[in-house]
């Protein structure tokens, strides 16, 4: 009998009790002792010369504490946010790395750059006092666009005149120019990735505190890894060791990435509170956080697929122009690159691929990682091109994705694009998907749909990602800053309850019921006598923190390695107490037994004995039981999966409805299944919104014209039909729980489904212009009537 | 937000007294238009006179040829009113395509009217319909009541106490809108009246106005296909990112034919 609580039981979610009652604890809700309130002075030009900043008016401001400047936190040594990954150009030469000072000195470089902090006894005087700041301003020719950024003209940095970040390549130019040029069929597509606002539910807050009796600092904020916020703060920013520096991230709202980064806020908080002495609090408003918060996508590619005529792949080459935005973001220059160029052979054989990649700097909201991060732009290109060549050469869309999939027994499979694929089975979950949406009867629905006034259209989106990001070797070659393993650590108590301290952070994910339903299946505890802890550098050793579907491949790898350590242990424990040898014990269900004897002790009389050890094994084991690991990972975990989508499109107002969604994924083993599910359908939701709905606005000077929820449309549940979701399991084979992630997928993969859909509903009239995302109404009507 | 002073009204007289002696006052109904104003520290009142208290400005009253709604009533109070289905059910249903729940059980019709966003749907109602608009100085006709963008008949201080509907043969609400706000992109009344046909446009365009060569065609012929010839011109249309005046222009047709038709 399965425990009904352990590995693929769904078990529901421990966490959401406190959270559905109101009762979690949000770095609002945190309040210190003789706290004050920061309020930031934000640029309201995307491009501005600082002429000079007269704070006595808000000096003046009743319950105004303190102002500080840019100039101010240089002069007290403050350094610039630093950036965590590094790329080299073709050329050899590193990417250009501008200063991202906390607070801007001489010049703002985007809409909603802060340019000072003004610190007060409450939240409206701080308000107040960051209105009353007279700063001068030379308003700039904004760069807004990548198109305005590889314009001669206005530069972002002086000493940039180029607004090139890098100019970077994979793979040979040459060689798969010559391969296009000699195939007998080639297809050609120009797509924009709309660039998205992360719009995490909790907005991002920060809280520094200082202990002027130990000198150590504390930091609240809404992360998604408090150590690496730790050691990027620390280290470079504020030079504070790390053990006078604690950094709590406690529950956090969501993030979808945009709460990886290092930020000012965080920065400034921290420094500020010593300076004066007292803790301080920032919240971001609504507001703020469109213009702030790390945007997502926004690339421009042209995309060229060769075939023979069978529709075999043979050379694909992708140039890609990829916005970085004012600054760079603590990830950015990696997410157009190393985790996008290495995906684009997705789930294919193509033996030829090129990709050149320009990033370049704009006066925008800096970009980062959001929700899948380079994946989604390389599954988007990929896709959208493979079915192009299906329309283009007249084969059925899954059939030409079934003649060029990697086949179940060529793994590991080694791309052209770096990536060695360990397992999987593509024709497997294209058969799940095709079955679920009844593919079969769609020209008849089609025909229903043409009866009755309406274009139906069904798109394809067979994905690939690269999660569990990553062996820490493969990706400092590669230009990351730090590694990329997972700590752990499982503390048993006297009476057999446990405590779980891991470096993954969940902020939505449920990682408090998934890695105690490890721990009760390896144990024999039940989830309730697990309680997990993470988001606190006082209380775990250390962590790389959740992104990129990481934390059960690599966070519960790590696991798996602490619970083989107690297991051992305790195994010695039990034997002892039971006058046996160590190897004739055998562990299961929570009970130690001998083989072939009646002798049984249970796990939680090992646990008692080892913190109570009258009768044990001193010669040979310290008492106690609790053991940490570090996993890194030995390659990267693929994924995978067919996402299908049939849209219905009203030809008089352009409006797009989702008729049919299924995705049939493959996440290796599935740990909860009711969790993997609800992770899914808010990445399709995700997805779709993307497709469907937002898309991120700048005009030609910078203002951000979609700062609210009256013009950046977010999907909502009446937007989105009952999903029909599937799994195939193959697991991965090189970690320990043979899992590969599946945060990400949905955002992934609903894309290109429902764009290939609405672009398939649209040629059935006729109509062969592509169009951009968010495909809106108005948009699709346009395309439609011609215009 | 800024700081103010709070003052709960206990009648349409007093509201209108502590308007008239604030610096800068203003009226509250249910706070949905305004406060967020005031948050986003876009409105500084100094004064804020809440309605809320004034029982009299709530309420529905219908009678064999009109539907009266006090200027308190809230969007949801309209939409769920079973007299106000069984006498124009035009005008619950639209209520109901108002914003979201929160809004709808705060949001009030004199609010809406007053503010007069060129997006709301309540305006398209009032002229849709020709309604009177009931103030606690005077009687304005729908037709003169909406001026421009954000701009109404009503004088500073002047008080929208009810609004009389007349009850129309047959009406039908339709809205086309937007993704993001859920306001109206483009939102058409039309209705068969005592007086004639009317059809109203809201959303397309400052404010509300008459497609009066609708109401022509439809005057021989009140059904879909008498508007086929009718073409909507987008001159002096609204125009944003989510539709352009050529595409609003196509909407009103659209939506045109589709309230005639959902008039049945
Ligand atoms: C999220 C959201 C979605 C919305 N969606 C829609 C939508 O889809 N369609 C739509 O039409 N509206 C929508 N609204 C607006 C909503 O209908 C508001 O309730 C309405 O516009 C204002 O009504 P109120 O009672 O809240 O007025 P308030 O905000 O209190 O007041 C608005 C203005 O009217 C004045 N005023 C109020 N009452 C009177 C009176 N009796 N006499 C004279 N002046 C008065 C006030 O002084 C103020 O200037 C939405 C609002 C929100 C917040």
């Amino acid at each position: 009998m399965p425990r009904d609580d352990g590995i693929g039981a769904s078990v529901r979610r421990k966490e959401d009790f406190r959270f559905v009652t109101g009762r979690g604890t949000y770095t609002d809700d945190i309040n210190r002792y003789g706290q004050t309130y920061a309020a930031f002075a934000r640029s309201p030009y995307a491009h501005a010369r600082i002429d000079g900043i007269d704070t006595a008016a808000a000096q003046a401001v009743a319950g105004v504490v303190a102002v500080f400047t840019g100039d101010d936190l240089a002069a007290a040594g403050v350094n610039g946010l630093p950036c965590g990954w590094q790329i080299h150009s073709k050329n050899g030469e590193p990417m250009a790395e501008p200063g991202h000072p906390p607070l801007a000195q001489g010049k703002a470089r985007y809409v909603g750059d802060a340019v000072a902090v003004v610190i007060a006894e409450t939240r409206a005087a701080a308000k107040a006092g960051a209105e009353a700041l007279e700063i001068a301003y030379t308003p700039l020719a904004a760069v807004a666009s990548i198109r305005a950024a590889k314009a001669a003209g206005a530069a972002v940095f002086d000493d940039i005149p180029s607004n090139n970040c890098y100019d970077w390549e994979l793979g040979d130019r040459a060689d798969i120019d010559a391969a296009i040029a000699a195939a007998p069929q080639t297809v050609t597509l120009s797509l924009v990735n709309n660039r998205l606002v992360p719009n995490a539910m909790e907005p991002r807050s920060a809280i520094g505190d200082y202990d002027t009796a130990t000198g150590e600092h504390t930091l609240f904020t809404t992360s998604q890894n408090p150590h690496v916020i730790r050691l990027l703060m620390g280290a470079f920013v504020l030079g504070i060791p790390e053990h006078k520096l604690r950094v709590v991230a406690p529950d956090v709202g969501g993030g979808f990435g945009s709460k990886i980064f290092h930020y000012a806020e965080e920065a400034v908080v921290t420094w500020a509170a010593a300076k004066i002495r007292r803790p301080v609090k920032w919240t971001s408003d609504r507001s703020e956080a469109f213009l702030t918060d790390a945007h997502g996508r926004d690339h421009e590619t042209t995309v060229t697929l060769a075939m023979d005529n069978d529709g075999k792949f043979l050379a694909l080459k992708v140039i890609t122009d990829a916005n970085m935005g004012a600054y760079l973001s603590t990830f950015a220059p990696c997410v157009p690159t190393y985790l996008y160029a290495t995906l684009l052979a997705g789930q294919y054989t193509t033996p030829k691929i090129f990709a050149g990649v320009n990033a370049w700097f704009t006066n925008t909201c800096p970009v980062d990682a959001y929700r899948g991060a380079g994946r989604p732009e390389a599954t988007y290109v990929v896709e959208r091109i493979v079915e192009e060549a299906a329309r283009h050469l007249n084969i059925d869309p899954a059939e030409l994705r079934r003649r060029n999939f990697i086949s179940p027994d060529a793994f590991p499979y080694q791309t052209p694009v770096a990536l060695e694929y360990d397992s999987g089975n593509y024709a497997g979950t294209l058969a799940l998907a095709t079955k679920a949406i009844d593919y079969d009867g769609f020209k008849a629905r089609q025909a229903a749909s043409k009866a009755a006034g309406k274009l139906r259209g069904i798109g394809f989106s067979a994905y690939i990602e690269a999660c569990g990001i990553a062996p820490s070797a493969v990706v400092g070659s590669l230009g990351a800053r730090a590694g990329l393993y997972e700590s752990g650590a499982v503390r048993v108590h006297p009476t057999g309850s446990v405590t779980f301290y891991t470096g993954s952070h969940s902020h939505g994910q449920g990682h408090e019921t998934t890695f105690a339903q490890v721990i009760a299946e390896r144990l024999g505890v039940s989830v309730e006598n697990v309680d997990v802890v993470h988001g606190d550098t006082s209380k775990v050793q250390f962590g790389m923190g959740t992104y990129g579907s990481r934390s059960l491949a690599v966070g519960g790898s790590a696991l798996s390695k602490a619970l083989d350590k107690v297991e051992a242990k305790a195994k010695k424990i039990a034997a002892h107490l039971m006058e046996a040898s160590d190897a004739d014990v055998e562990f299961k269900d929570g009970v130690f037994t001998v083989a072939g004897t009646d002798k049984s002790v249970a796990f939680g009389d090992v646990a008692l004995t080892a913190y109570v050890p009258h009768n044990f094994p001193h010669d040979e084991l310290e008492p106690g039981l609790e053991e940490q690991a570090f996993y890194d990972p030995k390659n990267f975990t693929y994924p995978a999966g067919c996402h299908i989508c049939e849209v219905e499109i009203d030809p008089d107002t352009g409006v797009i409805e989702i008729a049919n969604f299924v995705a049939a994924d493959d996440f290796g083993n599935i740990v909860n299944p009711m969790i993997v599910e609800g992770q899914v359908h808010g990445g399709i939701a995700q997805g779709v919104g993307q497709a469907l709905m937002e898309g991120c606005v700048y005009g030609e000077d910078g203002q951000l014209v979609t700062g609210s929820y009256m013009d950046y449309c977010l999907p909502r549940a009446d937007n989105l039909p009952n999903f029909k979701v599937s799994t195939q399991v193959t697991p991965c084979p090189h970690n320990p729980l043979g899992v590969k992630g599946c945060g990400e997928a949905g955002a992934i993969a609903a894309p290109a489904a429902v764009m290939n859909a609405v672009t398939d509903a649209l040629r059935s009239v006729g109509v062969t212009k592509p169009i951009d995302m968010p495909a809106t109404p108005s948009k699709v009507w346009a395309a439609l009537n011609g215009a | 937000m800024y700081a103010f002073t709070y003052h709960k009204a206990e009648s349409v007289a007093d509201a209108a007294a502590k308007v008239a002696s604030a610096d800068d006052g203003v009226l509250m109904a249910g706070g949905m238009t305004l406060l967020p104003t005031m948050k986003q520290r876009l409105a500084q009142p100094s004064d804020v006179v809440d309605l809320g208290g004034v029982a009299s400005l709530a309420g529905i009253s219908v009678t064999a040829e009109t539907v009266s709604i006090g200027a308190m009533t809230t969007h949801d109070a309209v939409a769920n009113s079973a007299e106000v289905k069984q006498a124009i059910p035009a005008l619950a249903s639209l209520a109901s395509s108002i914003g979201d729940p929160m809004v709808r059980n705060r949001g009030t019709i004199g609010g809406s009217i007053a503010n007069n966003d060129p997006a709301a749907d309540y305006p398209g109602a009032v002229l849709g319909l020709g309604a009177t608009v009931v103030t606690d100085k005077r009687s304005i006709p729908g037709d003169d009541f909406f001026q421009g963008m954000f701009e109404t008949a009503l004088e500073p201080g002047e008080i929208i106490q009810r609004i009389d509907f007349p009850i129309p043969k047959k009406a039908a609400y339709v809205k086309f809108p937007n993704p993001a706000s859920r306001y109206a992109i483009v939102g058409v009344m039309a209705a068969e009246t005592a007086s004639g046909v009317r059809v109203a446009v809201t959303g397309a365009g400052p404010c509300a106005f008459r497609e009066t060569a609708m109401e022509t065609a439809l005057a021989g012929n009140f059904s879909p296909s008498a508007l086929d010839g009718v073409t909507v011109s987008p001159d002096g249309l609204n125009a944003d990112i989510h539709a352009s005046a050529v595409y609003r222009a196509h909407l009103i047709g659209v939506m045109a034919k589709r309230a005639v038709a959902a008039c049945g």
